[in-house]
C-alpha cells in the first residue's frame, strides 16, 4: 500500500465529523423548539385534519369568562350524544364563536385546548375502562361577564361593535358585534345566515372584520405627523374656522355646519375642527403621512389570533386636493377595524407602546390545575413615550373641552377622540369614539362605532362612558 | 381496554428506544470485549420487545391473522441475520448490525401499520438484500482489485445517470427512476456507491493537480446530471461528498473552502434559474400562505409532528396517511406522530451512531483507498439522513430523499445494505489484521 499523502487524514475526518455532529444537534435542538414553542399554534389551524379525530376520545372542554362563568359547554346525554350549548345566547357570539359549521372565534383559538385532556392519570385509567370519554380542558378567556354584557345592552338593537381592552397587558375584557346571531341554534337558522339575499352580516364579527372609515378618531393619525414634522412648534397652528373650509372648488364642513372660530391646534383637536385638519393636511408630507399611518399598523398584519380585516391607508405622494383634505379628516379611501383603533388608542394609553391583545387568560384541567398560562406581551412601539404623553393630553381636551363631553366626570379621568365617519350623504353618519381612562394611569381602552348613529360625542361616547362608570365602579 | 393497552405500551417503547440508543453512545466508551457483548444483547433485547410491543398494537388494532405470521416471520429474521453475520464473520461490528435491525424493525411497524402490501414488499427485498450482500465482507476482505478499476465505477455511473436522466420515468417532478418490467430501480442508489469508489481509487493512486481536476470534472458531470434530472438531494448529496473526500485526501483547506463557496454560489444560481428549485425553497420559507397547494406536504407533515408531540399519538391514532409519500421521504414524520418525537429524535441519534462507527472505522484504516471509502460512505449516508429529517422538519429546504433503512423502496434498501456491508466488510478486514498482528 502506497503512503498517505494527507498524514492528518484522520485529524481532518475528526473536524468535519465534528461538524456533523454539530449539524445534527442543531437539527434536534430545532426540532425540540418547535415542539416546545411552535407547535400549539402550528398544529390548530383548520387545515389539522388531526383535531377533529381527538373529539372521539375527549369531550370538548368549557370555555369561561375571567371570573368563572361557563359561557360555552358540551353536554352529554344518557346515549352520549353530545351538543355544545352557550347559557348566554347570541351575548358571545362573536367573540366565543361556534364550533358547528366550521369554527370561529375562540372555539377556533382554543379548539386545541379544549380537545386535549389533561385530567390525572388514575381518572384516565377509570374511564378508559368504563369507556368513558376522558373530559378535556377548559379555557378561562380575558373576558369580563359584565362589561361584555352592558356592552351588548348599551349597543341595543343598533348596529356595530364595541371593544374593551386593557392596554397595559393587551386583555380584551369585552368584544361585542351587532347585528348577531344565537350560536344555540345556528344549525336551524344557517341557511338564512349565508342566504345570498340577506345582507346584514350577522355572522360578520365587525369588532375585528369591520371595515369602517375611521372619520375624526383619525385626526389622531394626522396630528401625530405634523408634531412629527414640526416638533418644536406643531402647538404654533392656527386656523379661523367659520363652519365651511374652502379651497378651490372643494369645501370641507364641520359637523353640522359649526363655526368653531379661532383655534390653537389643542382646540381643533378637541372640537374635531374638520377644516383646521384638512387645512393642516395640505402642508404635511404625504410620504410621511403614509409612513406615520404604516407605523400605526394601516396596511398590516395585526397581533391578533382570531380573524380580522386589515386596515387600509393608501394616500401617497402625488395626490390630489380633494384627496388630501379628506384623508386628513378620515374620510375617503381609509377604513379601520374597531379592533384596530382600540389597539392605536391602548399604545397611546400605554407610553406608545403596544401590547399584543389576547383572549385567552389560562387553560386549565377538568379539576381546575392549571396547565397553561397565557402572559402579556408586547408587539412594540408604535410612537416615542414623549408623542404618547403629548397625544394623550390632547385626547384629555376632547374631554375636557371638546366633542367628548359625555365623559366629563369627577369620578375618573377620560382622554379620547369622537368621530362622526360619513360612508354615504344620503345616511347618517357612523358614530366613533375611543379613548381609555384614566389617564394618569390608564387601566381600560374602549372603541366603539354605532353604525349610521350620527354623532360620535352624542351616540357612542354615552355608550363609553357607561362601561367606565361600570369598570370603575367594580 | 384498547386504549390504555396502547397508550402503556407507548410509553415503554419509548423507553426502551432510549435505551437502545443510550446503549449505542454508551459503548463507545467500553473498552473491554465481554461487556461490549453484553450491551449489545441488551440493545437486542431492546429491539425485539418494542417490536413486539408494536405488534401486540398492530394485533388489537387490526385483528388481521396475517399479522401474526408476518411478526413471526420477521422474528425468525432478525434472529437468523444476527446469528448468522457472527457466525460468518467472527469479528463482526455487533453494534452495526444491531443498529441496522433496530431500524429495520421501526420500518417493518410503520409500514405495517401504513400499508401491509407495502411492508410485505419491504420485508421481502430486506431478506433478498440481506442474503446477498452476507457476502460482501468476504469480497472486501479478498478482491484486492477493487481498487484497480477507477474508470469501471466513474464511467459506468455516468452511464446510469445518463440513461435516468434521458429516459426515466419522473415522480414528483424528478427524474429518479427506470423500469425494468414490474421492477422499478433507482440507479443513483448505487451509483452513490461506485462514485465513492471511483473517487476513493483515484484519490489512492494520486493527489496531484491533474489528478484532482480529472476527479473533479467527472464528479462534476454526476452532480449536473442529477440537477438536470432534479434530483436536487442526490445532488447535494454527492456534491457534498466529493468536496469532503477531497479535503481528507489531499488535505487541503483551500479545497474544502473552495468547494464549500462553490457550493453556495452554485445553490444560488440553481435557485435563480430553475423554478423548481425557487418553489421549494418559497415553500420552506413560508409553507403557510399556500397550506392547500405548494406548502401542502411539509404542513402536513408540521400538523403531523406537532400533534403527536413528545409521546406520539399511539399507533393507528394519528393520521399520517394525510402526508403525500409518507411511507419513502416523509417516514419520520409518521414516526413522531405516532410513536412520538423522543422515539423519532433516538431514531435520529442511531442514525448517528451509525455514522459515528463510519468514521471510527474510517479513522482506523491505514490504507487511504479504504480509509477514503469508509469516509465517503459515511458522509452520503449521513448526509442523506440530514437531508431527509430535515426537509420534513422544515429545518432546511425539503429535497426528497430517504431514510436509509427505514423509507419504503427497494433501491434505497439493497444499496444501503451494500454500503453497511461495505464498512463491515472492512471493520472485520482491520480485526482480522490486528488479531494476526497480537499473534
Amino acid at each position: 500500500m502506497k503512503s498517505n499523502p494527507n498524514p492528518k487524514a484522520n485529524r481532518h475526518m475528526l473536524i468535519l465529523t465534528y461538524g456533523i455532529v454539530l449539524l445534527f444537534v442543531g437539527l434536534a435542538a430545532y426540532y425540540g423548539y418547535f415542539l416546545f414553542t411552535k407547535s400549539d399554534t402550528v398544529i390548530n389551524n383548520s387545515y389539522n385534519a388531526r383535531l377533529d379525530s381527538f373529539a372521539d376520545r375527549v369531550v370538548r372542554g368549557e370555555i369561561r369568562s375571567s371570573d368563572g362563568r361557563v359561557i360555552a359547554q358540551t353536554n352529554v346525554d344518557g346515549e352520549g350524544n353530545e351538543s355544545r350549548n352557550y347559557p348566554f345566547d347570541s351575548l358571545f357570539a362573536h367573540v366565543v364563536g361556534y364550533s358547528s359549521n366550521g369554527k370561529t372565534g375562540i372555539e377556533a383559538l382554543s379548539n386545541f385546548y379544549l380537545l386535549t385532556s389533561h385530567v390525572n392519570m388514575l381518572e384516565q385509567v377509570f374511564n378508559e375502562l368504563s369507556s368513558v370519554k376522558n373530559k378535556g380542558d377548559n379555557v378561562v378567556t380575558t373576558l369580563d361577564l359584565d362589561i361584555q354584557k352592558a356592552a351588548y345592552d348599551a349597543l341595543g338593537k343598533r348596529n356595530g361593535a364595541v371593544v374593551v381592552m386593557e392596554p397595559d397587558t393587551g386583555k380584551i375584557l369585552a368584544m361585542v358585534s351587532k347585528p348577531d346571531y344565537n350560536p344555540n341554534t345556528l344549525l336551524a337558522d344557517w341557511n338564512h345566515l349565508v342566504a345570498e339575499e340577506n345582507t346584514s352580516g350577522q355572522l360578520l364579527n365587525r369588532a375585528t372584520q369591520g371595515l369602517y372609515p375611521p372619520g375624526s378618531t383619525f385626526k389622531v393619525v394626522t396630528a401625530l405627523e405634523h408634531m412629527r414634522e414640526n416638533p418644536s412648534n406643531y402647538g404654533d397652528y392656527t386656523f379661523d374656522c367659520n363652519g365651511t373650509y374652502k379651497n378651490g372648488d372643494y369645501t370641507i364642513k364641520c359637523y353640522h355646519g359649526t363655526a368653531h372660530g379661532h383655534q390653537d391646534f389643542r382646540q381643533a383637536f378637541a372640537n374635531s375642527c374638520n377644516g383646521a385638519f384638512s387645512n393642516l393636511g395640505l402642508s404635511l408630507n404625504l410620504n410621511g403621512l403614509k409612513n406615520t399611518a404604516d407605523q400605526l399598523l394601516f396596511n398590516s398584519d395585526l397581533p391578533l389570533s382570531i380573524a380580522y380585516s386589515k386596515s387600509s391607508y393608501t394616500m401617497a405622494e402625488g395626490a390630489d386636493t380633494w384627496q388630501i383634505l379628506q384623508t386628513s379628516i378620515g374620510q375617503g379611501q381609509t377604513q379601520i377595524t374597531p379592533i384596530h383603533n382600540a389597539m392605536m388608542t391602548a399604545a397611546i394609553a400605554n407610553g406608545g407602546t403596544l401590547m399584543k391583545p389576547y383572549l385567552i387568560d389560562r387553560v386549565e384541567n377538568v379539576g381546575g390545575d392549571v396547565v397553561k398560562k397565557f402572559m402579556p406581551q408586547s408587539y412594540g412601539n408604535l410612537m416615542t413615550a414623549e408623542e404618547s404623553a403629548d397625544l394623550s393630553e390632547y385626547m384629555r381636551a376632547v374631554v375636557t373641552e371638546g366633542t367628548g363631553s359625555a365623559l366629563r366626570t369627577d369620578a375618573y379621568t377620560v382622554a379620547g377622540k369622537t368621530g362622526s365617519a360619513e360612508f354615504d350623504k344620503a345616511k347618517e353618519t357612523h358614530a366613533w369614539f375611543i379613548g381609555f381612562a384614566p389617564v394618569e394611569h390608564p387601566k381600560v381602552v374602549i372603541s366603539v362605532i354605532v353604525e349610521e348613529g350620527g354623532s360620535g360625542g352624542q351616540t357612542a361616547a354615552p355608550i363609553a362612558r357607561t362601561l367606565f362608570d361600570l369598570y370603575f365602579s367594580k | 381496554m384498547i386504549n390504555l393497552t396502547i397508550d402503556v405500551s407507548r410509553y415503554f417503547m419509548i423507553l426502551l428506544i432510549a435505551l437502545y440508543t443510550y446503549l449505542n453512545f454508551r459503548i463507545f466508551s467500553v473498552k473491554d470485549e465481554i461487556k461490549k457483548n453484553r450491551i449489545c444483547r441488551r440493545q437486542n433485547f431492546a429491539m425485539f420487545l418494542i417490536h413486539l410491543f408494536a405488534y401486540v398494537i398492530i394485533w388489537f388494532e387490526t385483528k388481521d391473522e396475517r399479522m401474526l405470521v408476518f411478526y413471526l416471520a420477521q422474528v425468525l429474521f432478525f434472529l437468523v441475520y444476527l446469528f448468522l453475520y457472527r457466525l460468518f464473520y467472527r469479528n463482526v461490528s455487533r453494534l452495526l448490525v444491531n443498529n441496522m435491525c433496530m431500524l429495520l424493525s421501526v420500518s417493518f411497524i410503520m409500514l405495517t401499520r401504513l400499508s401491509f402490501d407495502k411492508a410485505m414488499k419491504q420485508f421481502i427485498i430486506v431478506v433478498v438484500a440481506a442474503v446477498v450482500t452476507l457476502v460482501i465482507p468476504f469480497v472486501i476482505d479478498r478482491v484486492w482489485q477493487l481498487s484497480k478499476i477507477p474508470w469501471v465505477y466513474g464511467l459506468g455511473g455516468i452511464l446510469l445517470l445518463g440513461i435516468v436522466c434521458i429516459a426515466g420515468t419522473s415522480s414528483f417532478g424528478a427524474q429518479l427512476s427506470l423500469g425494468v418490467g414490474d421492477f422499478s430501480i433507482q440507479p443513483s442508489e448505487f451509483v452513490k456507491i461506485s462514485y465513492v469508489f471511483f473517487i476513493a481509487t483515484m484519490f489512492y493512486r494520486s493527489t496531484d493537480f491533474k489528478t484532482v481536476i480529472t476527479v473533479t470534472a467527472v464528479a462534476a458531470v454526476h452532480v449536473l446530471t442529477l440537477v438536470i434530472s432534479k434530483d436536487l438531494g442526490s445532488a447535494l448529496i454527492f456534491f457534498v461528498a466529493y468536496v469532503f473526500m477531497l479535503f481528507v485526501a489531499t488535505g487541503k483547506w483551500l479545497y474544502l473552502l473552495a468547494g464549500v463557496g462553490g457550493g453556495s454560489l452554485a445553490s444560488l444560481l440553481a435557485f435563480q434559474i430553475f423554478d423548481h428549485v425557487k418553489t421549494r425553497v418559497l415553500a420552506w420559507q413560508n409553507p403557510w400562505t399556500d397550506i392547500a397547494g405548494k406548502g401542502y406536504q411539509i404542513t402536513q407533515s408540521l400538523f403531523a409532528i406537532g400533534t403527536g408531540g413528545w409521546f406520539g399519538m399511539g399507533l393507528y391514532r394519528g393520521m399520517p396517511k394525510k402526508i403525500p409519500v409518507v411511507e419513502k421521504d416523509f417516514i419520520f414524520s409518521a414516526i413522531s406522530e405516532e410513536l412520538g418525537a423522543v422515539f423519532a429524535l433516538c431514531i435520529l441519534f442511531i442514525c448517528l451512531g451509525c455514522f459515528l462507527q463510519f468514521m471510527m472505522i474510517a479513522s482506523r484504516m491505514q490504507a487511504v483507498f479504504y480509509k477514503l471509502i469508509a469516509f465517503g460512505l459515511g458522509t452520503i449516508y449521513i448526509f442523506q439522513v440530514f437531508l431527509t429529517v430535515g426537509g420534513v422538519t422544515k429545518f432546511i429546504p425539503s429535497t426528497g430523499v430517504t431514510l436509509p433503512l427505514v423509507s419504503y423502496g427497494g433501491s434505497s434498501i439493497l444499496s444501503t445494505f451494500i454500503i453497511f456491508g461495505i464498512i463491515q466488510g472492512l471493520y472485520i478486514l482491520k480485526r482480522n489484521e490486528e488479531e494476526e498482528y497480537e499473534e
